[in-house]
């Protein structure tokens, strides 16, 4: 099927199709094929769905559009579960593979094919499922939680969401058109170079990353503007909630930290653009520049993941033990010291690149000392459970999980950072164990806690618990089937990354694996019939109080799910579970009084930059060099004609609040 | 490496139960016994001595670790469940939220247990860095560290190694053989990509990377034929890139030298390059001859006649060279895409050895030396410094 086989080699061809044409259609693969006729059918049927029901102009208006941070929250979490889906298919993938590539055989995928897979599976899960699910939980719960009406900048907030929805659809184009990387997911030169990875793979990497990294950065400065000058009145620094105070320091490490993965990435583009050196073998470039860079990137990264969580499990352990945080000002000081140490650790990443025993060790002993305000936290947790009177709903479920779990990650992590014993375990499996122990354990199971925990508040009636304890059960079991032959692996000696194996006795401990993954898949389908199962039951897991879980902290003082201003009149804070401590104090809702809000207006700017975003990728990476600078000269048109947009915002009516509040108080009062 | 013993051990453990019952056990019980197969787990059990002490290192810090691991997880599921609601434990205490004692307990007890561990990680780093020369052959037997040890030249290509011995004037691939308790020092590069030289049997790994010597240093103990391989992952062919590694007695690696001697193949530039292009599994290949300065030249990226060696461009740079003067001899410093490593093509599909670059990117021809229609200068400057070789 090659329709233009003179035409592809016309320079009129090239001119306006760059390098593109039939042949990066992967019409050879049939997995594809398949995915993309699932995928089209899917897509088709959602299109026709939302035209039947004529739902484009809702979506248009009241989601794409809407600079409401808690509309923004939910749609980030809708993104991060849709990109899970495509993580997930990656690693159900890779596990066949290596259960079935023994004795000679191939196994189904080809390295082409494979060496993508593993590529994909771990950028998508860092960047498009863990930080947008984070960044979702954050932007829905920081403005309610320090009293605040929206974040400081809500149209960039809009902005920031679509920037890494536009990342996400480039990765995910990626797919049907041409290749992905195959170099694994930090890119490392020489094999990025454009000498040994001369398609367009690299290149969709790249641009990827660059347009979602911009929106991260930016969401990153709009929460610290929040958390910093947004704040209810009384609440100072050290009566912040304890989930704010990890997100804050979280996007701290979010603005140091990304511009240093955007500039690395900008100089292996300019490597393969324009031919400088930067870190080419030849010409006096030097890869160990990259390594280094992109892991000073890449350690803050992964205390970025794991921090907002550790709030999620202060709040949730606090809430269901029915008691205050043990060690508040303890938990505080453990999350700054965490973040700042983040920044002194990163060459533990390549002990075994030829540093001295110096530099090895010295990174080797910082990356210890990490464990104190970790090993402190999880002490803060247990004091906070003891003398409680826990509550075993979902959210404290997964905490206790995640406690079990994440100090086993947190111990071979430990392991891995003493330099001779990384020298042994080092890119083994015992590494991929390692780090999927403290992401799934840490970062995934916080967020299906937050999920559970929040999900009443953003929506109004709680989770189906039924199917909520079977995917926690499939999942908590399946991931130690899934990763204990990992480790086992690691001290078998077996490295990571590979395709085909010659030595049959490692087979078994790699069926055990694809074992394990099945069940994480059964737990991820629980996960989702949770979701179906709920909505369809809404009416009867209704909480019309606004506080199911006894809350402590200020989210809970509004309804569920919050009107559009979040709070009628902005609350006065005199404890850090201001929430709690207004309840004990025999706190009464405002009836009158109310006034005029002002608020920010809904804006398209944010999504046409982001799609003008993906026509300029698309034009780098298929050298369509005219899109490029067309769709460039967009962006800063676009960008520049909003700033002569002066309807930015409007006033919610005095009446339109007493209505919503009215309504509210005769809700509450049917509770008695 | 072998396990034989287990399931003989098992099966008269069963012996008296019903037969029934034993048939099943004795279906299952190779699964029962698999976390027992530790002889099978290299890391754990390795042959040289640097990995044993490596494995000893993995063992004391484990358990050092989880001397507070244990109580933790003992504490959370006792605490979960004593403190559950149903238990209407008397002691709640919704406004308990602080205590000193425990506080300081909280800092401590970590603060200790990393105290300990990183004593033993700045001592154990040194002992074992990868540069030092080993200074026993095991637990028992001491060497001086002037003692001469086996030198052993490897590069990485892509995706196979080779193996130089430049005292004996051999090379191999994809085999690399060495006397018992005889010290080895490896100098490692690779011509290409990024990989890591590992044998997990005899000690850790360590980058392989062009342009740049890693150094390591290992003795095997027990003979055999152990596995090695690449640790980092460096495109497709990755995961054949295996080789073995034969540990001998001292006659048998003497037969295993004047095996390779007997080959009669000599590896000289031409066949070097030959064998830098892409393969996959590729087999044992002996080399009775060597020519000199070959892993120099490799190290420096200057086998291919034309190419400047490394050390030379850097003197040449120390030295306020490197100027307008080489301007025009570009080509002679790329190394970079001289040889196709099996690129996705979408251009082109199946069409090998033409890298798809963006306009620009291609050197025009008038800049190549030959083009020039003269030798390239680097060949001058490389007899101009032949005395100062730094790398």
């Amino acid at each position: 099927m090659s329709p233009h086989p003179a035409s592809e080699n016309s320079g009129i061809w090239k001119m306006i199709f760059g390098r593109l044409d039939w042949s990066a259609i992967p019409l050879h693969e049939p997995i594809l094929i398949g995915t993309f006729a699932m995928v089209a059918i899917g897509g088709i049927a959602v299109l026709g769905l939302v035209t039947k029901y004529r739902l484009w102009g809702m979506l248009w208006n009241d989601w794409f559009t809407t600079v409401d941070h808690k509309r923004i929250g939910i749609m980030y979490m809708i993104l991060g579960l849709i990109m899970f889906l495509r993580g997930f298919a990656d690693a159900i993938m890779m596990r066949l593979q290596q259960a079935m590539a023994f004795n000679g055989s191939e196994g189904y995928l080809n390295a082409h094919h494979y060496d993508q897979i593993f590529t994909a599976h771990g950028v998508i899960m860092i960047f498009f499922v863990a930080m947008p699910m984070i960044t979702g939980i954050m932007n829905y719960i920081v403005p309610l939680q320090i009293g605040a009406r929206d974040v400081s900048f809500p149209f960039l907030n809009n902005f920031s969401f679509w920037m890494t929805t536009a990342g996400a659809v480039i990765v995910m184009m990626s797919l049907f058109v041409g290749e992905f990387a195959r170099t694994g997911w930090l890119a490392y030169p020489p094999l990025s170079g454009i000498a040994y990875s001369p398609g367009v793979g690299v290149d969709y990497y790249i641009w990827g990353l660059q347009i979602a990294g911009i929106g991260t950065l930016l969401s990153g400065v709009n929460l610290i503007a929040t958390i910093v000058k947004m704040r209810a009145p009384g609440m100072n620094m050290m009566k912040l909630p304890v989930f704010t105070w990890t997100s804050l320091c979280a996007n701290v490490l979010i603005v140091a930290a990304f511009p240093v993965l955007t500039a690395v990435l900008a100089l292996l583009s300019l490597d393969r653009y324009v031919g400088t050196a930067f870190f080419t073998n030849d010409m006096g470039g030097n890869p160990m520049m990259y390594v280094n860079l992109i892991w000073i990137w890449g350690h803050p990264e992964v205390y970025i993941l794991i921090l907002p969580l550790f709030g999620v499990f202060s709040e949730v352990t606090s809430t269901f033990s029915s008691k205050r945080l043990f060690g508040y000002s303890s938990m505080v000081y453990a999350t700054v010291v965490i973040a700042i140490l983040s920044y002194l650790v990163w060459l533990h990443h390549f002990f075994t690149m030829g540093s001295g025993a110096s530099v090895n060790s010295f990174f080797g002993i910082t990356t210890m000392v990490i464990s104190i305000p970790t090993g402190a936290k999880l002490f803060n947790w247990l004091f906070t459970m003891y003398r409680g009177r826990i509550r075993f709903e979902l959210p404290m479920m997964w905490t206790v999980a995640f406690m079990l779990t994440f100090t086993v990650g947190g111990m071979t992590g430990v392991l891995l950072a003493v330099p001779p014993a990384d020298f042994v375990l080092h890119n083994s499996l015992f590494l991929i164990a390692h780090f999927h122990n403290v992401i799934i354990g840490g970062v995934l199971f916080g967020l299906f806690a937050a999920i559970n925990y929040w999900w009443p508040k953003a929506f109004g009636y709680k989770l189906d618990t039924v199917w909520g304890k079977r995917s926690f059960w499939l999942w908590v079991v399946g991931f130690w089937f899934a990763f204990m032959p990992l480790y086992i692996l690691g001290l078998m000696g077996v490295t990571r990354r590979m395709r085909v194996f010659d030595d049959p006795s490692l087979q078994i401990w790699f069926q055990i694996a694809a074992f394990g993954s099945l069940m994480i898949a059964a737990g991820i389908a629980c996960m989702f019939v949770q979701f179906g199962v709920s909505i369809k039951n809404r009416d009867k897991l209704r909480d019309t109080t606004g506080d199911p879980w006894d809350g402590r902290t200020l989210e809970w003082a509004t309804s569920s799910p919050p009107p559009d201003y979040n709070f009628a009149f902005t609350p006065v804070i005199h404890d850090n579970d201001a929430w709690a401590d207004m309840k004990k104090r025999g706190y009464q809702r405002p009836l009158s009084g109310y006034e005029a809000i002002h608020m920010p207006s809904n804006t398209g700017t944010g999504i046409i930059i982001a799609g003008l975003s993906i026509a300029f990728s698309v034009g780098m990476i298929w050298y369509m060099w005219w899109l490029a600078g067309l769709s460039f000269v967009g962006i800063l048109a676009v960008a520049i004609g909003h700033t002569f947009n002066y309807k930015r915002d409007f006033y919610i009516p005095k009446d339109v609040v007493e209505r919503t509040e009215g309504e509210r108080t005769a809700l509450l009062a049917t509770q008695g | 490496m072998s396990c034989h013993g287990l399931p003989d051990y098992a099966s008269g453990m069963t012996a008296r139960l019903p037969a029934k019952t034993r048939a099943i056990l004795r279906r299952f019980a190779p699964l029962l016994l698999l976390p027992l197969g530790g002889c099978d787990w290299v890391v754990m059990s390795p042959a040289g001595d640097v990995a044993m002490q490596q494995r000893d290192l993995i063992v004391i810090s484990t358990v050092l670790m989880l001397l507070i691991i244990i109580p933790v997880m003992a504490m959370t599921v006792w605490f979960a469940w004593r403190y559950r609601e149903k238990a209407k434990a008397e002691d709640y205490d919704p406004d308990w939220d602080h205590s000193t004692s425990l506080e300081l307990l909280i800092w401590s007890a970590p603060l200790l247990i990393i105290i300990a561990l990183g004593a033993i990680t700045w001592t154990s780093t040194h002992l074992l860095d990868p540069y030092r020369p080993i200074e026993r052959v095991d637990h028992a037997r001491k060497i001086e560290p002037a003692a001469k040890r086996l030198q052993v030249e490897v590069v990485a290509m892509d995706w196979k190694w080779l193996f130089i011995y430049p005292e004996l004037g051999i090379a191999t691939v994809n085999e690399l053989a060495a006397p018992v308790d005889q010290p080895i020092e490896f100098k490692i590069t690779s011509s290409t990509i990024m990989n890591s030289f590992f044998v997990p049997a005899i000690a850790g790994q360590i980058y392989a990377m062009p342009g740049m010597q890693t150094v390591l240093h290992a003795v095997a103990n027990k003979p055999g034929n152990y596995e090695g391989f690449s640790a980092n992952y460096s495109g497709a062919g990755f995961s054949n890139m295996r080789f073995r590694f034969h540990a001998m007695d001292k006659g048998g690696f003497d037969q295993w030298v004047a095996k390779v001697k007997a080959s009669g193949a000599t590896l000289d530039s031409a066949t070097y390059m030959k064998l830098e292009k892409p393969s996959e599994k590729v087999p044992p290949m002996y080399f009775s001859g060597v020519q000199a300065k070959l892993f120099h030249d490799a190290l420096n990226m200057c086998v291919q006649p034309g190419k400047r060696c490394m050390d030379d461009v850097m003197m040449t740079d120390m030295h306020g060279g490197a100027g307008k003067e080489s301007a025009h001899d570009v080509q002679g410093l790329r190394h970079d895409g001289t040889i196709d490593v099996g690129g996705f093509h979408p251009a082109a599909p199946g069409k090998k050895g033409e890298i798809a670059q963006p306009a620009g990117m291609t050197p025009a021809a008038d800049r190549t030396p030959a083009a020039q229609g003269k030798q390239a200068p680097g060949q001058q400057d490389h007899d101009g410094h032949a005395g100062h070789k730094g790398m």
